[in-house]
């Protein structure tokens, strides 16, 4: 594979407590690809979605063993900042997430609790990041509202115009459009395929014509295995293991 | 676990061996009544190819409707779209067994050329390629499918064969033989264009079954390309 390599996942088990989660989990995510990663509930895939940028960190009794490489460096390491690993590696959640706070300073948030306060500066990234985030047009008269005013497509789309602010490699999405109605969701499928012209992306979802529609590579995920990785294109039109062809299906799941 | 769609998907299938049933009677009956000079019979095969006409409509229909409907994946995907191109072949092989019975209706005022040897040998061919073109997709039989494939040089050797002896044997010597002889050259390149079509359903089974595409690439069927 000639495609450059952005996140690799090295052998990587994963136990909440005495439970393991995940075994020995080995894939390499490609730059500037959307790679969906699939799988019944409960296979782990949020779980390795969130061990990218350590949110895992935050819950205890948890541990991980093997490493996940951010452009070649370890990010268990522990001389790594785990705050410039969030830097790097953004992260949108199923439900968005608005603060309680104007428009412009979601936005703004992130950079200016990392002491950017420059007004003019500010305005420039926020209007920048509503665009890239395909949002701006419909909120531009209004930036000094409260988020929560917003939709819940727009503010989905608010949430990954905050995560591109502080500019990250790598965006984890986690079923970002499950919360919104379908025109909604396919907004935010476009603005995806636009987003991977910059950002590395990987999203975990339970809609397998989403994952489908939109992602380059797809991931298998089950009982806390990887079973197959590879093109989307294979995996939906001829997988290899007769698991995954049992799961894209829907004789199980 | 079973699922609703595989009614769905079985219906199809039963559809298109229906389809197929009548495409493979229309190429008997048209040797039959060549061999028989029986103009009754071509004109039954000529009304009955309206009927097969709706048939694929049908199958098309449904087809594209499961596909809407149903967004398949996988063998699913591959089942559907696969049916769907043999459906459009075996109209094409039922057209040309209606032409056959069309030529049998041009022959009926005119004692035949010679008694026939060549022409119903390819028909059986003809009609056994068909036969195990959609045994192989039912059975999901990939070696049956790649002896279809193979045996296309056959019926394309026999037309040669039948070409050669009507052109060189009557037409060259007697051009007055030409109405006699011509429509019996018609019928062996239907009949070759049959055995065309059996070995383009049997290259969309070899498809469906492990997603190699071997038509415009012969030199795919002898590798091992599963996976």
């Amino acid at each position: 594979m000639d495609y450059k390599v952005r996140v690799k996942v090295n052998h990587v088990n994963f136990f909440y407590g005495r439970v393991q989660s995940l075994f020995d989990i080995k894939c390499d995510i490609y730059d500037k690809m959307v790679t969906s990663i699939i799988g019944p509930s409960g296979c782990g895939k949020s779980t390795l979605l969130r061990l990218i940028n350590r949110m895992n960190d935050l819950i205890p009794h948890t541990r991980i063993e093997g490493q996940i490489l951010l452009d070649g460096k370890d990010i268990y390491n522990p001389k790594v900042d785990v705050v410039e690993v969030r830097q790097k590696v953004g992260m949108v959640f199923q439900k968005p997430n608005p603060f309680p706070k104007s428009i412009f300073d979601n936005v703004a948030y992130g950079l200016v609790v990392n002491g950017l306060t420059n007004r003019s500066y500010l305005s420039g990234k926020v209007e920048k990041s509503l665009k890239d985030a395909a949002l701006w047009n419909e909120v531009k008269d209004r930036l000094g509202k409260s988020a929560l005013t917003l939709s819940g497509g727009q503010q989905q789309r608010l949430c990954i115009a905050r995560t591109l602010a502080i500019e990250p490699e790598v965006i984890l999405m986690d079923e970002p459009a499950s919360a919104l109605d379908p025109t909604a969701t396919l907004k935010i499928e476009e603005l995806i395929q636009k987003l991977k012209e910059k950002y590395t992306i990987v999203i975990v979802t339970h809609n397998m014509q989403q994952a489908a529609r939109i992602s380059d590579y797809t991931a298998f995920f089950m009982l806390g295995k990887l079973i197959e990785y590879d093109l989307t294109a294979k995996i939906f039109r001829n997988p290899s293991k007769t698991i995954t062809e049992d799961y894209v299906t829907g004789r199980f799941g | 676990m079973e699922r609703h769609f595989d009614t769905d998907l079985n219906e199809l299938k039963k559809e298109l061996l229906k389809l197929a049933a009548l495409t493979e009677t229309a190429i008997y009956k048209s040797i039959e009544a060549l061999e028989k000079q029986d103009t009754k019979l071509a004109n039954e095969i000529i009304d009955e190819d309206a009927k097969i006409d709706e048939l694929e409509l049908i199958i098309e229909e449904k087809s594209l409707e499961l596909l809407a409907l149903r967004q398949p994946m996988a063998s699913d995907l591959r089942f559907i779209t696969t049916g769907m191109k043999i459906n459009a072949e075996l109209e094409r092989i039922a057209d040309l067994a209606e032409n056959i019975a069309e030529r049998v209706i041009e022959l009926a005022d005119k004692p035949l050329l010679k008694p026939l040897i060549d022409i119903p040998r390819l028909g059986e061919i003809a009609r056994i390629m068909l036969k195990n073109s959609i045994d192989s997709f039912v059975n999901k039989n990939e070696e049956l499918a790649k002896s279809v494939i193979f045996q296309d040089e056959e019926a394309d050797s026999i037309r040669n064969l039948i070409y050669d002896e009507l052109m060189y044997d009557y037409i060259v010597k007697d051009g007055t033989l030409a109405p006699r002889a011509i429509p019996l050259l018609l019928v062996a390149r239907h009949l070759e264009r049959i055995c065309d079509h059996a070995s383009y359903i049997a290259s969309d089974v070899i498809y469906m079954i492990n997603s190699t595409i071997v038509r415009h690439h012969p030199e795919r069927l002898d590798a091992d390309n599963k996976d």
